[in-house]
């Protein structure tokens, strides 16, 4: 099954990326942005998703300073 | 339009091709010519001026031709450097282009067998003032050269960024890179041995750079660019950080006949060169290539740019420990040919011949064109745009020359690389006028990258000595003694009577210089057709050179060091004048006026001199007095030094003396009966003390203003 | 003193790390795929980009072989010197409480850093006392110490904060300017400046050689 894994930075944590996005989008004409966040998408082909949790506390995300979000239900990509 | 004129060749280079294949070339065929008599790879209007530099020299070890050259520096070792250009990828995609181009020169250092030591970069962008896309490519260029060079571990040492109008499309990135070798484990690219397996190792290959070599260097940049986009090259340094390791190791275990990296035109190039050096042939089978992307084609995967790939020529014998070496380092390595006596590149896809070519219609019959100079019968260039207000009187005029993009403080961009990685670092950026790296059998090296195109334009002839002359001054501020230079030769249309004529008067100022000082060119690179709708670009050869000295605990410092050291002026033939100097660019001058002449044989004392000072400890301190002039090199060591300085010269000082520009001049501090040695060349104009850079009669401004002008002038243009 | 320095593919200040150690003791390199410590009576994992910085800085190098027998090493009381990217490895593998964020800034900083010694009582801090300035080079693009306040307050009971920034000096943006901190029992301090870049006069300060050559 094809998986994807979204992880953010933890509220309450600066986030200098997404600010520094929040900051340029304005510049180039794009008024009313605000709560921007930036953060990593990790995809993946998986043959039991109901390991992905484990997966995500163990390796793909830092539960200290990131949460995750696991989306997922397509048919494997390839 | 014809497939070939598509892929920059000229209809009478396709027909020399036909001539020489003896029919017409399929489409692999014509790819893998394409590249190969490209500009970029073929050198086609450079190579015959190239051969009037001199590259003997008894400390000479490797000279051009080779991935990169080598000098000796005693205790059986020596030092291998190039500098590369990536100036047309970093325009379309800065971040990688300047990231790759350190990758380039990195690999090309440790396919000769160094281990690299040390990289250094030249920059030149648009007025960052007015341009936001010259601050984008030199935001993204800086933080692409950090990227690489940081992630692999190896020193960014020194370097140096201009800012000129010509430069604004098309922007300039030249890396170099220093290694250090023992010399008898220097490995050579000639592949050889009939029968021997070719092994590429490294990264997959995708299709990075497709066409790049010959769509990119070999023409103007129009309004197309965006197009060439997909073919920039990604760089990965955590994939280059094991491939380094990989190729020292099979070095050290004596596993390779043959060691090449793959750059402009990938396997193309690569597999042609070391078979014409070793006048042999290839066979390759593309189908073995691990590839990263599916349905590649054969001639995609001659020409791919993919990065981090190296080439090596294995005995059979041999091959399982070679890839046991690389499983090691977690490095792809496949067997994909094999050395042949054929004296052509046949190229397979699985078993089906695709293409065959002989080699020596690849590299050594590739065209070459002679110049056609003439002087330009009107200006070339645009005065720059008056940005000094009137009637400054001196200090407010050093004040604004301090603050200038070309003069400030260059802090923002090398703090953002590592100079302190591999524990050699004797001399940082802005500490003295060459960086300075030890040795680990107790001697040091110094080196510097240095060029000024503005002034090459106003005179190439005389502007490329003074490239040449910079370099060995500033080695000699550090206590160095140069052993070899390699130059980047940056310009425009070469097919232009005019740029041709910069090139050729370029040259011959580059090879007479070097003559002079006794310092071998050891190899380089050519960079032509940067120009665009808005003209050329300066005339830009940039120099980069390497010398030695014996104590690192005596390598000189650029700033004053002590309160009541006297200030003194070391000086031959020095004739400071307003042509091309900062001042007249910041008032708007035309490029025009004369070079001050250099008596080459005057100033190489000097700088002996100089060299001797700083070795012996009895200078203190020792700047060369370069852009900016006089004045700013009194306020650069004040800086520096954190002191002031109260100078008088005894009469009326003028324009020409404070801020004129020319060879033959270095400001030193020292204690008084130090200076003795000198003689009349030293001449006493001050002492170090107090807390401001006081110039009798002429100006008297506070350290403190002085370094807030300087800190801000390029950092405040900037994020 | 035996020292063992930790190499992963991508290390690049291991290399500074062994010279370092080997000014006041014995050191060899620990690759990453073995699990034998070698019996070293000390553990240096070192600075540099350990694969490539992918996923999350050290989030890889964590699970390596070796770091199995430096995590046991580390509990049963063996001395560990995480370096800079050593550092963010020990936080991902939990020997060390918090984590290191990208810099404020976003950009990588080389740059003489003043840091004040807070804990002079640990093993790799005795040799300084408490208050004294060290000058170390720090260089990094992602040392932005984070933890949550409570767990920051309980380290600060616990003497657990070893170095801060002098005022001025941080440019990571690090809570509290923390910039090195140890585990409870205090065998094992995790620091982003570089100890081993000074070293030797003649490549910068000396001040490093206090904390490497303390334990020895």
């Amino acid at each position: 099954m094809r998986a994807r894994v979204l992880i953010r930075p933890k509220a309450g944590i600066l986030d200098p990326q997404g600010q520094a996005v929040e900051r340029a989008l304005p510049a180039l004409g794009f008024g009313g942005v605000s709560h921007v966040h930036v953060g990593r998408l990790v995809e993946l082909d998986v043959e039991d998703p109901a390991r992905l949790p484990e997966m995500c506390e163990r390796l793909l995300a830092n539960p200290l300073i990131e949460d995750y979000e696991i989306l997922s239900g397509e048919v494997s990509a390839r | 339009m014809a497939r070939h004129r598509e892929l920059g060749l000229t209809d009478a280079e396709y027909e020399l091709i036909v001539v020489k294949l003896e029919r017409e070339p399929n489409e692999v065929e014509l790819a893998v010519f394409s590249l190969m008599w490209s500009e970029h790879c073929g050198y086609k209007h450079s190579r015959r001026l190239l051969r009037t530099l001199p590259t003997e020299g008894p400390k000479l070890i490797l000279g051009p031709g080779e991935n990169a050259g080598a000098v000796a520096i005693g205790d059986g070792l020596a030092c291998a450097f190039k500098v590369e250009s990536h100036n047309h990828p970093s325009a379309v995609e800065p971040f990688q282009g300047a990231a790759t181009g350190v990758g380039g020169i990195l690999r090309d250092v440790f396919a000769i067998g160094a281990r690299p030591i040390a990289i250094l970069d030249s920059l030149r962008f648009g007025e960052v003032a007015g341009s936001p896309r010259s601050r984008y490519l030199l935001e993204h260029a800086v933080a692409g050269i950090g990227h690489y060079g940081n992630s692999i571990g190896v020193a960014t040492v020194g370097g140096e960024i201009y800012f000129e109008g010509p430069y604004e499309q098309n922007c300039l990135i030249n890396a170099m890179c220093v290694g250090l070798i023992e010399t008898d484990k220097l490995i050579r690219s000639a592949a050889a041995g009939v029968g021997n397996v070719v092994v590429l190792f490294g990264a997959r290959t995708g299709r990075d750079g497709i066409g790049g070599a010959s769509v990119l260097a070999s023409a103007e940049l129009g309004d197309a660019d965006a197009d060439k986009r997909p073919t920039v090259q990604i760089g990965d340094p955590f994939e280059e950080k094991k491939l380094l390791e990989c190729s020292l190791e099979l070095l050290d275990e004596g596993l390779l006949v043959a060691l090449q990296d793959l750059g402009a035109a990938g396997l193309t190039s690569s597999s042609a060169e070391m078979a014409a050096k070793g006048e042999v042939g290839i066979d390759l089978d593309v189908r073995r290539v691990p590839l990263r992307e599916a349905d590649m084609e054969p001639f995609e995967i001659m020409i791919s740019e993919s990065q981090e790939r190296m080439l090596c020529v294995v005995e059979p014998e041999r091959v399982t420990a070679v890839l046991a070496v690389c499983d090691k380092w977690e490095v792809n390595a496949t067997a994909i040919g094999e050395v042949t006596g054929s004296g052509r590149l046949r190229v397979f896809d699985d078993g089906d011949l695709v293409g065959d070519l002989p080699v020596g219609a690849l590299v050594d019959e590739c065209p070459a064109y002679d110049l056609e100079p003439a002087p330009p019968a009107i200006p070339i260039y645009p005065p720059p745009p008056r940005v000094l207000g009137e009637g400054l009187d001196a200090g407010a005029t050093l004040l604004a020359l301090l603050g200038s993009a070309n003069l400030a403080s260059r802090r923002w961009a090398f703090e953002q690389y590592d100079c302190i990685v591999g524990s050699r670092t004797v001399r940082r950026p802005g500490q003295s006028d060459a960086a300075v790296l030890r040795l680990d059998g107790g001697g040091a090296l110094a080196v510097s990258i240095d060029g000024n195109g503005r002034r090459v334009a106003v005179d190439p002839y005389r502007g490329a000595v003074e490239a040449v002359l910079e370099c060995s001054a500033n080695l000699a501020c550090a206590g160095a003694e140069p052993l070899g230079l390699t130059n980047c030769l940056n310009f425009g249309n070469p097919e232009k009577p005019h740029i041709a004529w910069q090139l050729t008067r370029a040259v011959a100022g580059l090879g007479d210089a070097c003559r002079a000082l006794g310092v071998p060119v050891v190899g380089g690179n050519v960079s032509l057709y940067n120009e665009g709708g808005g003209g050329p670009i300066y005339p830009t050869p940039v120099v980069g050179m390497v010398g030695e000295l014996p104590d690192p605990a005596r390598a000189g410092r650029l700033g004053f060091a002590q309160e009541g050291d006297v200030v003194a002026l070391i000086a031959a033939g020095w004739s400071p004048a307003a042509a091309g100097s900062e001042l007249a660019k910041l008032r708007g001058e035309a490029l025009e006026g004369e070079l001050p002449a250099a008596e080459l044989g005057e100033l190489r004392a000097l700088h002996a001199a100089v060299r001797q000072g700083v070795r012996s400890g009895a200078l203190r301190s020792a700047h060369d007095v370069a852009e900016g002039g006089l004045a700013v090199a009194l306020a650069e060591c004040s800086l520096a030094g954190g002191l002031g300085a109260s100078i008088d010269f005894g009469a009326p000082a003028g324009e020409a003396l404070l801020f004129g520009e020319g060879p033959g001049a270095f400001v030193v501090s020292a204690a008084r009966e130090a200076l003795a040695r000198f003689g009349s060349a030293a001449r006493v104009v001050g002492t170090v003390g107090g807390d401001a850079l006081r110039i009798e009669g002429v100006l008297d401004v506070p350290v403190a203003e002085l370094a807030r002008v300087h800190a801000g002038g390029l950092a405040d243009l900037l994020r | 003193m035996r020292f063992g320095v930790v190499r992963f593919p991508g290390s690049c200040d291991e290399v500074d790390a062994l010279l370092a150690a080997r000014l006041v003791g014995e050191a060899e390199i620990l690759w990453h795929g073995d699990t034998d410590l070698k019996g070293v009576d000390a553990v240096i994992v070192p600075g540099g980009f350990s694969y490539g910085d992918y996923l999350r800085v050290g989030a890889i190098a964590r699970f390596a072989p070796v770091m199995g027998e430096v995590e046991r090493f580390a509990r049963h009381g063996g001395l560990v010197l995480g370096i800079c990217n050593g550092f963010q490895v020990l936080c991902e593998a939990g020997l060390l409480p918090g984590a290191l964020l990208p810099n404020t800034s976003l950009r990588f900083v080389c740059r003489q850093v003043d840091l004040e010694v807070v804990n002079a009582d640990i093993p790799w801090t005795r040799a300084c006392s408490a208050g004294e300035r060290l000058s170390i080079p720090a260089k990094h693009t992602t040392g932005r110490y984070y933890a949550p306040d409570p767990v920051l307050d309980e380290m600060e009971a616990n003497d657990q904060v070893v170095l801060r920034y002098a005022p001025g000096s941080s440019f990571n943006g690090s809570a509290r300017d923390i910039a090195g901190v140890c585990n409870a029992a205090g065998n094992v301090l995790g620091l982003m400046p570089h100890p081993e870049h000074a070293v030797d006069v003649l490549t910068g300060s000396v001040d490093g050689l206090k904390l490497i050559g303390a334990a020895a």
